[in-house]
């Protein structure tokens, strides 16, 4: 799951490399090379912390506790780290989780009074959800590359409506006339350990990094966050690509949202709200650059993970879970400053 | 946060595509004269389904024979408006010919380069490629016919390997099923790089560094390898030493005699007349857009440029 170049491999040291290679910052090769390991060591920590702490950590319970609540970050983290890396931003990924359930409880809802089998109600409300996401993660694309907008100002517009959208959509109220076969999917896991939600998490993660790391879509997206100009000059519809992007991550956030619903077994005017912040620092806790180029689907997963495992471990030894969103904000601004320094040094070498 | 992400159409005109097919009237191939079989056991240009065999890229007339010069420019002349940057040059560069194009700021070195580049159409004037006329409609349709430019900046991605950035945007893919996924393959491309550049002068310790890491003479060295990969028979290197210190000047220098050593023919825009005179073979001196000197390096001394260059003396 490494980015298409060998970072682990001696960058100045190999056996023919020319004796002109600009001399690396020792910082910077160390910041350059481990940023994932960095991340690994500290979600170790921090699980070697709580388990010490209290016990209870290692229970099924906070096992199935933590990682269904890494679903959604994580979900919307796969989209984000695809956006991050060619250089934007995505600020609506919560509210399009939001909205997308919405939508697809509503056509749910509107099916189950004409009274439809339930595999077509759920059909139905799975295909409208991630229709409806990817919908406006395709409209943020257009609106980024048509209009020539930042991804920050046309993703904060699309946050607004979208918010205000999902309490249009069913007049600020919740939606729980939905099959309770999907409570019921939500809430079974594998022999008890492997949440089906998780287990669709694993496979998006899973397929997220193979193409990102594997494919020509994955290459060019890194290309792109590079050298939109060079990828352009090599022959890369940078437009076309940036739009498939956004609508990826819209994409994401409708599979977020319906593990959302599944999960609660409803639709919420409040799911998603704030996400967007908690993907944004899985992702850059995770090692991605916010100036593109650099970013791996494995930094995300462990990024998420720290930040839901300070949760349930907070809780668990009895601290207010509040200083959870205190300790991700602080470690928000770290990984960024962090992130910074990298490319300053790297720049200077 | 970047904004203002270029056009596909802007730094290169590229053709907008829809499901794979070419757009109207562009018909992309591979150079009908490369004798040098690139991959032979892909499928030629497989990887890019734009790419159909057929006629080279904007051929617009048969004809020329093999000892034709390889690229031919005609009393080709373009102006801006009132503005004429270049008047009636004419120009033939013969394989692995290494040609210094100098003048001063503003004597329509860039335009020339351009024009040849596929990026500027000329207003009159005609470019023959081994002997036949082409008109190219962007500079993606002049690569895919043989002539490569590397730019000033280069255009890498910094954060990519080497091998990355020299197959960037002509991907290969794995045979089958795999291949349509879109699923690269690295270890071809990774060997096909590491070949590549092992036949320039520029040792590159492991295809798999990323260019941020590299000196600039090696980034040139990539940048150039991405062209000559595809078996491009002319090279236009615009400024590729306005921006390295002397040692990498010299590397650089290696660079273009090695390309050169392959029968690749060389088009070399510089400020830096000691270099433009070590390596080339013949000088071709733009003074407001006219050519005013041609001729082979060994005849002229470093004065004599300058004073063509600045108007001062005569060929």
């Amino acid at each position: 799951m490494s980015p298409p170049l060998d970072r682990e491999a001696p960058l100045a040291g190999g056996a023919n490399v020319e004796a002109a290679a600009p001399p690396s910052h020792p910082l910077a090769a160390l910041l350059a090379r481990a940023s994932t390991l960095w991340t690994l060591l500290i979600l170790l920590a921090l699980i070697a912390l709580f388990g010490i702490a209290s016990p209870d950590f290692f229970s099924r319970a906070s096992w199935l506790a933590t990682s269904q609540f890494a679903v959604e970050y994580l979900l919307l983290g796969l989209g984000e780290t695809f956006v991050i890396i060619t250089g934007g931003i995505d600020l609506s990924v919560g509210a399009i989780l939001g909205f997308s359930g919405m939508v697809g409880a509503l056509a749910m809802s509107a099916l189950i009074a004409r009274h439809t089998g339930t595999p077509v109600v759920l059909a139905a409300g799975i295909a409208a959800s991630l229709a409806s996401g990817s919908f406006v993660g395709w409209i943020n694309g257009q609106a980024i590359t048509r209009l020539r907008l930042t991804p920050f100002v046309v993703t904060l517009g699309m946050l607004s409506m979208c918010t205000g959208g999902i309490y249009l959509l069913n007049n600020g109220e919740n939606i729980d006339t939905i099959p309770d076969l999907v409570g019921t999917l939500g809430s079974y896991s594998i022999g008890g350990w492997i949440p089906l939600t998780v287990l669709v998490t694993a496979l998006a993660c899973a397929g997220s990094a193979l193409l990102l790391d594997q494919t020509r879509f994955g290459l060019r997206t890194y290309a792109i966050g590079s050298n939109p100009v060079g990828a352009a000059r090599a022959g890369i519809d940078v437009e076309r690509h940036l739009v498939k992007i956004y609508t990826l991550a819209g994409f994401f956030s409708a599979v977020a949202g319906l593990m959302v619903m599944a999960r609660f077994a409803s639709a919420s005017v409040q799911a998603g709200a704030n996400d967007e912040l908690d993907a944004i620092t899985a992702v850059v806790i995770g090692g991605a650059s916010l100036f593109g180029g650099r970013g791996t689907i494995l930094g995300t997963v462990i990024g998420g993970f720290v930040i839901t495992v300070m949760v349930t471990g907070l809780i668990l030894i009895g601290v207010q879970p509040f200083w959870q969103q205190v300790a991700v904000g602080a470690i928000l601004i770290f990984a960024v400053a962090v992130d910074q320094l990298r490319s300053r040094l790297i720049d200077l070498a | 946060m970047r904004h203002g992400y270029p056009r596909a159409g802007a730094a290169v005109q590229m053709p907008r595509r829809r499901s794979g097919r070419p757009a109207a009237g562009l018909t992309l191939a591979p150079v009908a004269y490369n004798p040098r079989p690139v991959f032979p056991s892909d499928p030629p240009w497989g990887t890019e389904r734009m790419l159909k065999s057929g006629e080279a890229a904007g051929v617009v007339e048969a004809g020329g024979g093999s000892d034709a010069p390889l690229l031919e420019v005609v009393g080709v002349a373009k102006s801006f408006g009132p503005i004429q940057a270049v008047a009636d040059v004419s120009l033939a560069v013969s394989p692995g010919e290494v040609i210094g194009l100098v003048g001063d700021n503003g004597a329509g070195k860039s335009t020339l380069v351009n024009i040849i580049a596929g990026a500027i159409r000329p207003s009159s004037g005609r470019i023959l490629l081994a002997g036949r006329e082409v008109r190219f409609a962007s500079a993606l349709e002049a690569r895919m016919a043989g002539i490569e430019t590397v730019y000033q900046d280069l255009a890498l991605a910094l954060d990519l390997a080497v091998w990355a950035n020299i197959f960037l945007g002509r991907e290969l893919l794995r045979p089958g099923f795999f291949g349509r996924l879109g699923f690269l393959d690295k270890r071809t491309m990774q060997r096909r790089a590491a070949e590549e550049l092992a036949e320039t002068a520029i040792r590159i310790g492991s295809v798999r560094t990323a260019c941020r890491a590299l000196s600039g003479g090696q980034r040139q060295a990539v940048a150039v390898s991405r062209g000559l990969i595809w078996g491009s028979r002319l090279l236009l290197l615009d400024e590729p030493t306005a921006a390295l210190g002397v040692a990498q000047q010299a590397k650089v220098g290696e660079l273009i005699a090695s390309v050169r050593a392959r029968g690749v023919a060389v088009v070399l825009v510089s400020h830096n007349m000691p270099q433009v005179h070590a390596i080339c073979d013949r000088i071709v001196v733009l003074f407001r857009g006219r050519k005013v000197a041609d001729r082979a390096a060994r005849t002229m001394t470093i004065e004599d440029t300058v004073a063509l260059i600045t108007g001062a003396g005569s060929a």
